[in-house]
């Protein structure tokens, strides 16, 4: 029991004067991928069943390598941020924060392992 | 008198996750816990008449330390106004005094009868039967703490519109007679300054049922705009930077329930977004 007046709960801890930049970014990363997906989809469904040789050949040219190192690294941020604010609406305390953690993580290590691959195929 | 809160209209949403105590629970809770789920209540006489209609009103009372119910009743139809609170007000008045609920101005003004008919959270004063088929089925505003029957206790709604500095603030002198106003700049606040607070937005909206502790929920972001927009007021930044935070304003989703909901038919969620605007324009 704690007696704090109302308008104390209300206001809480004050604004943490941040989040316009993730809102920003999450907007602009949204567009990007809308132009990158489709045509990422379209250029991996071209090599999807293809032989090893035929699928490095595709990878190794400049457009589908770097097209590849964006598409991975945008979405990556973009599942980041959007995992954490879904994590934010329905997790609360310890948990919340080690999973906002977990996902940061995964997010980095499947960007990391990806560009590496990218990179063996396209060097 | 203080009256002890213990319950929630919860039955459509989860509970918040706020404990009585002030604690964080882990996670939000999608069940209603033992002493909140709702049971069949009494069922009142029918009376004669060809045009009777069945209303499930919600029951609670902390006097007696029972479950909250649904009791049934029967309004003739013929002898009672066309609005929803009518019927409230004639089940109370000639059936069951110990029915409790707000009500004041009766025409959509006041905001004071608030509460979720048919699904939807609308003023009882503004529905009208005709929009209601089959039972009328009435609960308080989901997922708010309940004082009694259809009463939620909207303190910390209110403390949260407190918040936002709800006046003008100034710190030029004051003119000699009036604050000036352009009629365009007036305009602006149209679709703003007739809201009335009944809070069916805030409680309308999945975000503030899980986070209402922090996020500050559409009405209070609609009133914030209505101050942050208008042409008088000098305290626009200050205000953009209390708003600036990831839960008070950008816990918004854009899921729309504020809108859909609104009895008075404003748009809170675009006043969010032209917030969020405000926002990226002093960044970008």
């Amino acid at each position: 029991m704690r007696y704090l007046t109302d308008r104390k709960r209300a206001v809480g801890k004050g604004a943490a004067h941040m989040g316009t930049e993730n809102h920003w970014y999450m907007s602009v990363s949204a567009v990007a991928l809308a132009f990158m997906m489709p045509i990422w989809v379209y250029l991996f469904g071209h090599a999807l069943g293809q032989s090893h040789d035929a699928v490095v050949a595709t990878f190794a040219r400049p457009f589908p390598a770097i097209l590849t190192g964006l598409v991975l690294f945008v979405s990556m941020r973009h599942f980041a941020k959007g995992a954490t604010m879904m994590i934010e609406d329905y997790l609360h305390g310890f948990i919340r924060r080690v999973l906002i953690i977990l996902t940061y993580s995964l997010s980095y290590v499947i960007t990391a392992t990806g560009m590496y691959a990218l990179a063996r195929i396209a060097l | 008198m203080f009256v002890s809160i213990k319950n929630r209209a919860s039955f459509r949403a989860g509970r918040s996750t706020r404990s009585r105590n002030g604690r964080d629970k882990p996670m939000v809770q999608f069940t209603l816990p033992k002493n909140s789920k709702i049971r069949t209540g009494k069922t009142w006489p029918k009376p004669a008449g060809r045009n009777v209609r069945k209303f499930q009103i919600y029951r609670w009372t902390p006097d007696d330390g029972e479950n909250p119910r649904v009791d049934t009743y029967f309004v003739d139809m013929d002898t009672c106004g066309p609005m929803i609170l009518d019927a409230l007000i004639k089940i109370k008045n000639t059936i069951d005094p110990t029915l409790t609920f707000r009500r004041s101005c009766r025409e959509g003004i006041c905001g004071s009868c608030a509460m979720n008919i048919d699904g939807i959270n609308t003023l009882a004063c503004t529905c009208g039967f005709d929009e209601v088929k089959g039972d009328v089925k009435i609960y308080p505003l989901p997922h708010m703490p309940v004082i009694k029957d259809l009463i939620p206790d909207l303190t910390h709604f209110y403390a949260q519109h407190a918040s936002i500095m709800p006046w003008l603030e100034t710190k030029t002198n004051p003119p000699a007679k009036e604050w000036r106003q352009s009629i365009d700049d007036r305009k602006k606040l149209d679709g703003l300054y007739e809201c009335v607070m009944c809070a069916s937005c805030s409680t309308a909206c999945p975000s503030y049922w899980w986070n209402s502790e922090k996020y500050l929920g559409p009405a209070a972001l609609l009133h914030a705009y209505r101050w942050i927009i208008d042409s008088r007021d000098e305290a626009t930044p200050e205000r953009l930077d209390e708003l600036e935070d990831p839960f008070k304003l950008y816990r918004c989703h854009t899921i729309m329930n504020c809108t859909k909901t609104c009895p008075k038919g404003l748009n809170p969620a675009k006043a969010i977004a032209e917030i969020k605007k405000m926002m990226i324009e002093r960044v970008v």
